[in-house]
């Protein structure tokens, strides 16, 4: 039986591989309309990674203000973290960071996790046909897997960066209602600006925790599917 | 752009081969079987209705010609290549070039406009965008939606969505065209256009057309039509024979 051309003899699946293509800024542009399309839902989505991060950056920010009004070196300062119920670490120089405190952050993360884990289900749930349908034009899994995986980030970043924000905003003014003035003069900027980075890092690492599952729940689907009338 | 079949060395004449294919499903204890071996050969560049009753294994059959399921026994060749051979690359590579799939529910991608529809099979197949929103201009112009390429599915009707799937299956140049139920929603007039459209456009590009329907108004059209009943091929008939049956059918009605 002759063997048509568009099929290799050799079976090389890798060099038919690279033959269906999806370049990357594609991807993007896909993923970001996708999510400006559905904007209430995916507002409803980062909602509670909003919440989260911004409660992670108010304590982290809280504590790089502590720690700011602690190294200023003024007695009255320190009794007066004291007084607002800080505890110090032994050698004196740090507020310390309890282990209710790390608890209660934990379990925000959690519940944010897998409300992020629901919500991506059935986000992906409501777009079979549309993921289906981009498998019999010829997607392959890894273009779907990684279009969900952009949303996310997408989604993680801008939800990340609007509670970290929130979250420093309030912790400041927290501040200031306290301690006064010093509460700002004494923070430490480097420290400040790394707790918010690692408030947008840990947002946007959940988002993506949360929609693996989904994402690769999508990226197996048969492409039959497509061809349902209900749904 | 295309492997171009008018030159492959296996230019036969039959684009799709089904060879004593059954299928069961298996639906909790019970044990279904929707194709109780079928034998089906179609030719290059004919357009072909599979018409049958709902339940009679017709979607089936037509998902087995798509790629889209595997068979339980028997085999399926679309050029003469086993596709239950195929890993899942060489699956999308035959879903992306060799075939262009028409739905029943239109399934245009609603995040995106006509246009760019059209061009996502093209931008998968490797072709760079300025060619690809080049050519899908021009497809849609061809379906007669020229003026409105930047329209998102929710701003066009049902016929017109169809007639952007219709642009966006013949995007890469496919052998065969598969529509499932492509007038199932729609009205009767708008439906009699989208067959011409598929009728000439098969006809123009020399693309073999496979449809399953039960939608007589397609009989019209057809080179052939394969009657499927109860997982079985019933019976096939050639055009000449198929105004004796309309007749039947219309008296019947």
């Amino acid at each position: 039986m002759a063997t048509p051309a568009w099929f290799s003899p050799s079976r090389n699946s890798r060099r038919i591989g690279r033959q269906i293509v999806l370049p990357f800024g594609k991807s993007v542009e896909i993923a970001y309309k996708s999510l400006r399309v559905r904007f209430f839902r995916s507002l409803i989505t980062t909602l509670s990674l909003v919440l989260a991060v911004s409660f992670f950056s108010y304590t982290a920010v809280g504590n790089d203000i502590a720690d700011g009004l602690l190294a200023a070196g003024r007695p009255e300062y320190r009794q007066r973290l004291l007084r607002a119920g800080y505890d110090l670490e032994a050698d004196g120089t740090r507020v310390a960071r309890g282990a209710k405190q790390r608890w209660i952050l934990m379990l925000s993360l959690l519940v944010c996790t897998v409300g992020i884990l629901n919500a991506q289900l059935m986000a992906v749930t409501e777009r079979f046909r549309e993921i289906g349908t981009m498998k019999c034009l010829g997607a392959l899994d890894r273009f779907v897997l990684r279009l969900f995986l952009l949303e996310a980030a997408m989604q993680g970043l801008a939800g990340a960066t609007a509670g970290a924000g929130i979250g420093a905003l309030f912790a400041l003014a927290a501040g200031v209602l306290r301690f006064g003035p010093p509460a700002l003069s004494c923070l430490p900027a480097g420290a400040a600006a790394l707790s918010l980075l690692a408030a947008v890092g840990v947002g946007v690492g959940l988002s993506l925790l949360g929609v693996l599952y989904p994402a690769w729940v999508a990226a197996r689907m048969q492409p039959v599917e497509a061809m349902r009338v209900e749904a | 752009m295309s492997p171009a079949p008018e030159t492959a060395p296996s230019e036969s004449a039959h684009v799709v081969r089904v060879s004593n294919v059954t299928k069961v499903f298996r639906l909790g204890r019970m044990e279904v079987q929707a194709l109780k071996g079928i034998d089906l050969r179609i030719r290059r560049g004919e357009y072909l209705s599979i018409m049958g009753p709902s339940g009679s294994g017709k979607s089936t059959l037509f998902n087995m010609i798509g790629g889209l399921d595997k068979p339980t026994s028997g085999k399926v060749f679309i050029d003469e290549v086993d596709i239950a051979q195929l890993d899942a690359y060489e699956l999308a590579w035959l879903r992306c070039r060799k075939i262009g799939y028409i739905f029943q529910t239109f399934n245009i991608i609603p995040v995106m406009t006509a246009l760019e529809n059209v061009t996502l099979p093209m931008i998968f197949a490797g072709m760079d965008s300025e060619a690809a929103v080049q050519k899908g201009l021009r497809l849609l112009e061809q379906v007669g939606l020229g003026d409105r390429h930047s329209h998102k599915p929710s701003e066009l009707s049902g016929g017109q969505q169809q007639r952007v799937a219709i642009a966006r299956a013949l995007a890469n140049d496919p052998a065969i065209v598969l529509a499932d139920e492509p007038t199932g929603n729609l009205d009767l007039t708008t439906g009699e256009e989208i067959i011409q459209l598929l009728k000439r456009l098969s006809a123009e590009r020399r693309v073999t057309v496979i449809s399953a329907t039960h939608d007589f108004k397609m009989l019209n059209v057809s080179d052939r039509v394969v009657w499927i009943r109860d997982g079985r091929i019933d019976r096939v008939e050639d055009r000449e024979q198929l105004s004796i049956t309309i007749g039947r059918i219309g008296t019947r009605a």
